[in-house]
């Protein structure tokens, strides 16, 4: 079953809208709440007068930040940055005295009705003392900015350096050193599922269950229990149906637990859906870093170093994962595909007002792979050299793993060359090549991008952990087989539409030999799934599906002991294959796993052994999974209107062993779309008063059917020797790749113009400007 | 308080509804029938897109009102007698959804283009569905979804019949 493209299990519950989404839970007697948000991005809250709201029809109760001291805690920020400054800013559920960005909750309303809750918000009274704001990094540290937390002078959240070799020496000996500021800007992760909850509190026996769009149900669940001071074993975090959440459901946000104090302050059900407006300015929105970045490299291409710094701004606060992305992802990733022996990197957080950033897609990763294959790019343009070239003789080669890099990563397996070859080949390299000189010669630009990157995956070991200021994140699974010898499998990890309901029941079939229509898959409520970190970060199958299998293996270990006794033999006789277990060299004499369950569970009598088959399992990873890959695209500029058109769009990625070889293509589709759209559409503008411009879908640009390519992918394998099963996962990568794989494109296209670089998103506007201002400086030619 | 009176996947409903009452809001919360979903406060995601006399149409943007004496199909009536649409079909087949919130929408809009035109090219899939967002997808297991349930239910048209009317009250 493992490698089989079976069609998915989660598919008939959704395409007949008997999915069951948050905002489907229905309970008798439910509230619904509606919160008030700051419009300012920075304020003094002077008086909240919530008595109007009060006193509306409908309302139930009315808080605000100071009906919540004493009662609540501040959500807690586990992880901590490298080189943090001081303890973490407190998020508050409603602000107190201070609003740090625009659509931060100052109150939440709770009424019988979703009309009456949304009318009363408005009639909540809020009178703040505008203060000066600052959105960009650079006029956050500027002298005299505003500052947004007391104890951290400058707005630096985080200030920490990276080092590796000698990379000042590198420079010395360089040939040539190239440059370039980059911004990777800030993005929304825009789940077609706005958040939501359904917070049920019941004072008399002392339990909360709750729904919650979360990624991260057990997370949700502890967090929950800190917050409010109740017993977690009394609390209850489902997570049901989730529309998508590409690591922006991972946190718990203050929102949401404003909405929880409302359950439990009044002992009834409430229920709180964002608006999309109002998701635009609240979730953690992603990427936003700013890069001044050199390497130096020989004549013949290969790059010895890099050096600069990268500046990340946080936003008003300080979340639970955002700490990681910049030292713990962007940087120790920077080397990216290549033995690049010498890095020195300062990296600094800053504070603004704006929305906290955090994980969105690739969360640290996309940036440091747009950095580095824009550099690469830049040092074969500037040596005269074929950009395919310059990586072929930069990439780790396929002898060196495990390959520990100057950042103090180890790559565990790739083959770097074969799939930028499989790439270029699938495109028709030197076709397009000769496509593109041909097209010069008629005045239109073709241009060709190739990217290539490592993806780091299987978030995260305990041994990883702690460099990058997290806790462990391990997983666990229990197998389950009934009398029957059906199995239930109960998992720590949560997909919101990767289709583990299907993956993990091919994998548990494949090591059980039992049929796949055997296999129920169980995750998402933490009242029987066993203890686990969510899904994000690619790790669900590298690190949730291990610890599957190494369940499953426990139950055919045990298995193999009853079958033993069943079938008269010495148990180190007993073999398992497909299902049956059977005497070796006698192959007759055999029970299958059916039997074994059900003689286990129902006819036990065997001393010195527990009755059931079932088993629980962990998995700790011992180091971090890394996909790798190479994209590659066709790309026609328009001069006259810069519009971009993706002729064409070649994938081949590697994510070791594949378990559902049409899911992973699903992956990547959407991973490469998201690219895409960093690329050319999307862009999330705030203006220099910290006010969101692009708040709604109608100015922000998620990218339609018609405006997106159709995609070829390949895959090459390098199995993992992480874990058990080889596998690397996959999820990210898309998001990761093609945003450089495109740029390069578009200014390989322009390069006849002089053009060397161009920040994203690379919209009509700005290409068309980008080419004018070229035009003028070369005197007006074409 | 306004009457308002449908036909929804073949079911005659009679109800009083305020005025700014959406046309989701009364088909989630009133009807029950959460297949419909909300995904933007704008109009531009289609999420909530259902048929109104066979027209794809934007639920959140119309009011119930709006809709009193039509004829709306969702998602839930698709599906006859226990047997999948072939856009359904398409769908499952194809890895045509990955969360599935969008879904929904998609299949509904997808409905009306087999409609006027049972045989679209991959470009015209893509034009008229204009106004419905994806974020999971990348699109192109949709769009092949589209041509797989296009060629089934040229080759077998009964398959793709929407609900016929049915007389009686809810």
């Amino acid at each position: 079953m493992i490698g089989a493209s079976l069609k998915r299990r989660e598919d008939p519950r959704l395409l007949t809208g008997r999915g069951l989404f948050t905002d489907d839970v229905k309970l008798p007697g439910l509230c619904y709440a509606a919160v008030v948000r700051s419009p300012y991005p920075h304020a003094r809250i002077v008086a909240v007068d919530l008595e109007p709201a009060r006193r509306h029809p409908g309302v139930v109760a009315a808080f605000a930040g100071a009906d919540l001291a004493g009662r609540v805690r501040p959500l807690p920020i586990v992880r901590r940055a490298p080189g943090q400054v001081a303890e973490p800013p407190a998020v508050l559920p409603l602000a107190v005295d201070r609003v740090r960005y625009q659509g931060e909750p100052v109150a939440v309303v709770m009424a019988t009705s979703r009309e009456a809750a949304s009318d009363a918000a408005e009639l909540v009274g809020v009178e703040y003392d505008p203060l000066p704001a600052v959105t960009s990094v650079e006029a956050a540290a500027a002298e005299g900015a505003p500052r947004l937390h007391d104890a951290f002078p400058g707005n630096v959240a985080f200030v920490t350096r990276l080092e590796g070799g000698d990379a000042e020496r590198a420079f010395r000996e360089a040939d040539v050193v190239v440059s370039q500021r980059m911004v990777d800007h800030r993005l929304v992760a825009c789940a077609m599922e706005p958040r939501a909850c359904v917070v049920q509190y019941d004072p008399f026996t002392g339990k909360l269950t709750a729904w919650f769009t979360t990624q991260r149900p057990h997370h949700t669940r502890w967090f929950l229990s800190r917050l409010f001071g109740l017993p977690e074993h009394r609390v209850r975090v489902i997570a049901p149906d989730v529309g998508g959440g590409f690591g922006s459901k991972g946190p718990l946000y203050p929102d949401e637990a404003a909405v929880a104090f409302c359950a439990i302050a009044t002992g009834r059900p409430v229920k709180w859906a964002a608006e999309r407006r109002e998701d635009f300015a609240s979730t953690v929105q992603g990427r936003d870093q700013v890069a001044h970045l050199e390497v130096a490299a020989r004549r013949d291409g290969t790059i010895t170093a890099v050096r600069g710094t990268i500046t990340a701004n946080m936003g008003a606060y300080l979340y639970a994962n955002t700490a990681a992305i910049l030292p713990g992802r962007t940087a120790p990733m920077l080397p990216n595909a290549y033995a690049i022996a010498h890095v020195s990197l300062e990296l600094r957080g800053i504070f603004t007002n704006t929305t906290p950033t955090g994980p969105y897609r690739g969360a640290g990763r996309p940036e440091a792979c747009y950095y580095m294959e824009r550099l690469v790019d830049l040092v074969a343009r500037e040596l005269g050299l074929d950009p395919v070239e310059v990586r072929r003789r930069n990439f780790v080669p396929p002898d060196r793993f495990p390959y520990e890099t100057a950042t103090g990563l180890v790559y565990d397996s790739g083959d770097y060359r074969a799939g930028l070859d499989k790439a270029v080949e699938l495109l028709g390299y030197e076709e397009a090549r000769r496509r593109q000189r041909e097209a010069r010669q008629e005045g239109r630009y073709l241009g060709i991008g190739v990217a290539s990157y490592v993806e780091l995956g299987g978030v995260v070991g305990s041994r990883q952990a702690a460099r990058e200021g997290s806790a462990a994140l391990w997983e666990s699974a229990v197998v389950r087989v009934l009398p029957t010898g059906a199995v239930t499998v109960f998992v720590g990890t949560c997909g919101h539409g990767q289709g583990h309901e299907t993956t993990f029941a091919q994998i548990a079939a494949d090591l059980l030999g039992v049929p796949v229509e055997d296999v129920a898959v169980v995750y998402g409520d933490t009242e029987v799934a066993p203890m686990g970190f969510g899904t994000f970060g690619t790790r669900s199958t590298p690190v949730g599906g291990s610890a599957l299998a190494l369940a499953c293996r426990k139950v055919v270990e045990k298995g193999k002991r009853i079958a033993a006794r069943l079938l008269e033999a010495a148990v180190e006789d007993v073999e398992f294959e497909r299902g049956r277990f059977f005497v070796r060299g006698s192959p007759q004499r055999a029970r299958t796993i059916q039997e074994v369950a059900q003689a286990a569970i129902l006819r036990f009598a065997l001393p010195g052994e527990e009755p059931g088959l079932e088993a629980q399992a962990v998995f700790d990873p011992p180091n971090y999974t890394f996909g790798s890959g190479t994209h590659a695209c066709l790309v026609e500029v328009d001069p006259e209107t810069g519009e971009v058109t993706i002729l064409r769009y070649v994938a081949v990625d590697d994510c070791g062993r594949l378990v559902n070889p049409l899911i992973v293509d699903g992956q990547i589709h959407g991973g490469v779309v998201q690219g895409i759209a960093q690329a050319l559409y999307e862009y999330l503008a705030y203006d220099d008063n910290g006010q969101l411009l692009t708040s709604s879908l109608n100015e922000y640009a998620v990218p339609r059917a018609h405006q997106v390519p159709v995609f070829e992918t390949a895959f090459i394998e390098t199995p993992s020797p992480v874990n058990p099963l080889g596998v690397k996962g996959v999820g990210e990568a898309g998001a990761i790749v093609a945003p450089p794989a495109v740029v390069n494109a578009v200014v390989d296209a322009l390069a006849p113009l002089g053009i060397r670089h161009l920040d994203m998103p690379l919209t009509p506007a700005r290409v068309w400007q980008a080419v004018r201002q070229a035009r003028a400086a070369r005197g007006g030619g074409a | 308080m306004v009457r308002i009176r449908v036909t929804v996947n073949g079911t005659a409903h009679e109800h009083d509804v305020e005025p700014r009452l959406l046309l989701v809001h009364y088909l989630r919360d009133v009807l029950g029938l959460t297949g419909t979903h909300i995904g933007c406060d704008t109009s531009s995601c289609g999420c909530c897109t259902v048929l109104l006399d066979d027209h794809a149409v934007k639920s959140c943007t119309i009011l119930a009102v709006q809709a009193d004496g039509g004829r709306i199909t969702t998602i839930e009536g698709l599906a006859q007698d226990g047997r999948l649409h072939p856009l359904q079909e398409g769908f499952w087949e194809k890895h045509g959804l990955q969360c599935g919130f969008c879904t929904p929408g998609i299949i509904m809009t997808a409905c009306e283009l087999l409609r006027v035109n049972p045989d679209p090219t991959e470009e015209e899939i893509r034009h008229w569905l204009e106004g419905n967002l994806c974020r999971c997808t990348g699109y192109q297991h949709i769009v092949e979804a589209v041509r797989y349930a296009a060629e089934r239910m040229r080759s077998q048209p009964a398959a793709g019949q929407a609900p016929r009317a049915a007389g009686g009250a809810a």
